[in-house]
């Protein structure tokens, strides 16, 4: 959204205000309102940005307007602050008056928001927000991930592909200390040590950790096959700068979750993340037409290359336009249009496959083992090197069996003794 | 009566009147940003006691605030308690933080026990995000917590306004009896107080624990209002945000805390729908409300009426 459009939008909020707009349109007629919410402030105000960046790409390349409708898109920023959040949220469905909710990057402030969507009603979409248990064990019917991920659904893979192909027996994880790291590196951990792998000690270091060396000692002391690396943001960058000025890159193998080489880290850095293996559904650096197409047009249109919360919205966007054309613009009906929502399945997605949700409420889809490689202009970008087709957020168990077992935690890591 | 009283009273009555009809011409949003005015009006007149009349500025009442408030919410939602239960332990866990943090801190007075106070408050934060198991950590504990009766938000719009004029009635009541203006004695010369023969420690936490159980007050009430509760809620921050309210409002006015309440919270939800730098324009208000209203909107508004 450019300043223009955030100008208009915002006048149309304070107008609404004054009740100047109270004749509220009737329904099906009117413009499609969506209440976009992004940290714009506060620690997580950078993939923020991308989210509202990747969010308003779909709606500048295919015009604003759906199933015959007009689209009218509201941003508010949450403040990194799940109380502000809250209170956005409240202000977008009662006052704005939007049709759905999307957004939220930190999982604090999207639990909130869920909780007050369980209260209304509200159609809540959670692209980025991973907390397993949103689409697990404590579900929320009106509450759907589109394009999102559960925090254990890219690990599982991980571990299996750290076992089974890079041959590792013994595994070191560092990890920040909070739910999306435990849960992250609790994916890991179960699935590895089922295949019989040890995970020699954990390491949870608190969220804004400046400085990684006393963890790197203890890394060494382990002397495990390789270290499990899960950090987001500035932690990833510093840990990822760190481990290399260390000399600890080269002397022990290093992989990732899928933030800690997050687009939004190694265009910060030089070459300090090249050759580092982690999990994700989406890599910037597929070879296929359709990721590579959507990469150019991010690109144009941003100025850098997408990162995980600019694709996920973009394909979040897709997602709500195809299920919003299936209903010739009818989504007064919640319930159906929920229902449209969960069965529609992206053909045309910019993965190149097929995504579609499973009936829980979160997608399902190949998981790519990738590697940071340097591309021929110098910058870096996640390469596929393997993938395990249609995993979803149940790896391989059984959905009922799964969430019998609690929710990972940093007491709770699935580890099976040998 | 004097002039000032007239003026305060009859300002007292049209808000009474506007708050009291308020659901029957305002929409949704505008109930709920109004219950959240009333909660944190409770919250600012609760560190007004202390701030205003006892001369002790506290950092930790947004701990007092957030402790009552886990209480309440994990009362109910994971113990499987009553909500009016969880309102009479929220309450007491506000008393018994209070009783601790005021035996502790009362002894300092001006910056340090800013400081001390400051430090208390950040033990109970730490706890908050770092004991997973019973807090939820980071991500808090959330679940409908209002007992069916108050499910409806205009329900619970006037069941906040009740409490709020009741708590302000009797916050109102105990800074200006005897043992309010011992506390305004003790603000003006702690040692002269004490050489009257008045037990100035005993004075002060008595206050402390009076103010706390306001905080805890409004902290169960926000549980209740947003069903949730997270270390965001407990942080300095919060404390940060009443203190403010207190003096934008005007400090040792009790009142001047509902003005100011509702400013920051005007402020905060509607300047945002304008524009992305809305903390840059609460702060411009801050610095320009110190430069031109150092003593508060409500203290200038009283300064000015012939008493």
């Amino acid at each position: 959204m450019d300043r223009r459009d955030f100008m208009k939008s915002s006048a149309l909020v304070g107008l609404s205000t004054f009740g100047a707009f109270d004749l509220v349109l009737a329904q099906s007629t009117g413009p499609i309102k969506i209440g976009l919410m992004a940290p714009l402030t506060g620690v997580a105000a950078a993939g923020g940005k991308e989210i509202v960046e990747g969010f308003n790409l779909y709606w500048e390349l295919f015009g604003k307007k759906v199933g015959g409708r007009e689209v009218q898109i509201f941003v508010e920023d949450d403040g990194s602050n799940p109380d502000i959040a809250l209170q956005k949220a409240r202000k977008l469905t009662e006052q704005t008056k939007v049709d759905f909710l999307i957004g939220n990057l930190l999982a604090n402030t999207g639990l909130a928001v869920a909780e007050y969507a369980k209260s209304n009603g509200i159609p809540y979409f959670i692209p980025v927000i991973a907390a397993d248990d949103l689409t697990q064990r404590a579900r929320i019917p009106n509450v759907i991930r589109i394009a999102g991920y559960t925090a254990s659904q890219t690990t599982h893979p991980m571990g299996d592909y750290a076992y089974k192909k890079l041959g590792y027996r013994k595994i070191l994880t560092i990890s920040q200390d909070y739910t999306f790291g435990h849960e992250q590196c609790g994916g890991l951990c179960q699935v590895f040590s089922e295949h019989g792998g040890t995970i020699v000690n954990q390491l949870w270091n608190p969220l804004n950790t400046q400085d990684f060396s006393s963890y790197f000692a203890q890394i060494q002391a382990a002397k495990p096959d390789a270290v499990f690396c899960m950090e987001t943001g500035a932690d990833a960058n510093r840990f990822l700068s760190q481990w290399a000025s260390f000399g600890m890159k080269g002397k022990i193998p290093l992989i990732g979750s899928q933030n800690t080489t997050d687009q939004s880290v190694i265009r910060n850095l030089n070459d300090e993340a090249e050759g580092v293996i982690s999990a994700s559904f989406f890599a910037e650096g597929n070879p296929v037409p359709a990721t590579q197409k959507f990469v150019a047009e991010y690109t144009i249109a941003n100025k850098q290359l997408p990162s995980v919360f600019g694709f996920t919205h973009y394909i979040a966007a897709v997602w709500l336009a195809k299920a919003i054309n299936k209903l010739n613009g009818n989504i007064e009906n919640r319930a159906l249009f929920l229902d449209t929502i969960k069965k529609t399945t992206l053909e045309e997605s910019p993965l190149g496959k097929p995504v579609r949700l499973d009936i829980y409420g979160n997608p399902v889809y190949d998981v790519f083992i990738r590697k940071v490689t340097k591309r021929s202009d110098g910058k870096f970008w996640n390469m596929p090197i393997d993938s395990y087709p249609n995993v979803s957020q149940f790896w391989t168990y059984k959905p009922d069996e799964y969430m019998k077992q609690p929710a990972y935690s940093r007491t709770y890591q699935g580890i099976k003794k040998a | 009566m004097t002039l000032k009283n007239h003026y305060l009273l009859i300002s007292f009555g049209i808000l009474a009147l506007i708050g009291g009809f308020a659901p029957l011409f305002a929409e949704s949003y505008f109930i709920s940003l109004c219950t959240l005015v009333l909660i944190y009006a409770i919250f600012a007149m609760s560190i007004d006691i202390l701030a205003g009349y006892a001369g002790r500025t506290s950092l930790c009442h947004g701990a007092i605030f957030g402790s009552a408030a886990y209480m309440a919410m994990y009362y109910v939602t994971i113990f499987g308690g009553s909500p009016a239960w969880a309102f009479v332990f929220g309450i007491l866990m506000a008393i018994a933080i209070s009783l601790i943090f005021g035996v502790l801190a009362v002894r300092a007075s001006g910056v340090y026990f800013l400081l001390l106070t400051l430090a208390l408050g950040m033990i109970v934060w730490g706890i908050c995000q770092r004991w997973t198991s019973v807090t939820g950590g980071e991500n808090g504990l959330r679940g409908n917590i209002r007992p069916e009766w108050l499910a409806d938000p205009n329900h619970f719009y006037y069941f906040v306004l009740c409490i709020f004029i009741l708590a302000a009635f009797m916050m109102w009541r105990f800074v200006s009896s005897p043992f309010g203006l011992g506390l305004k004695g003790i603000r003006e010369s702690e040692s002269r107080m004490r050489s009257l023969g008045y037990n100035t420690t005993l004075h002060l936490i008595m206050a402390f624990v009076v103010s706390g159980i306001g905080a805890g007050l409004a902290g169960i009430l926000y549980a209740f209002f947003n069903s949730f509760i997270s270390p965001s809620s407990v942080s300095l921050t919060q404390s940060v945000k009443g203190l403010l309210m207190v003096i934008v409002g005007g400090v040792g006015t009790l009142f001047g805390s509902f003005v100011g309440a509702g400013v920051l919270i005007a402020l905060e939800n509607l300047v945002s729908s304008f524009t992305q730098r809305w903390s840059f324009v609460m702060g411009l208000t801050f610095v320009v409300t110190m430069i031109l209203l150092p003593s508060g909107i409500v203290g200038r508004l009283l300064a000015t009426k012939p008493s």
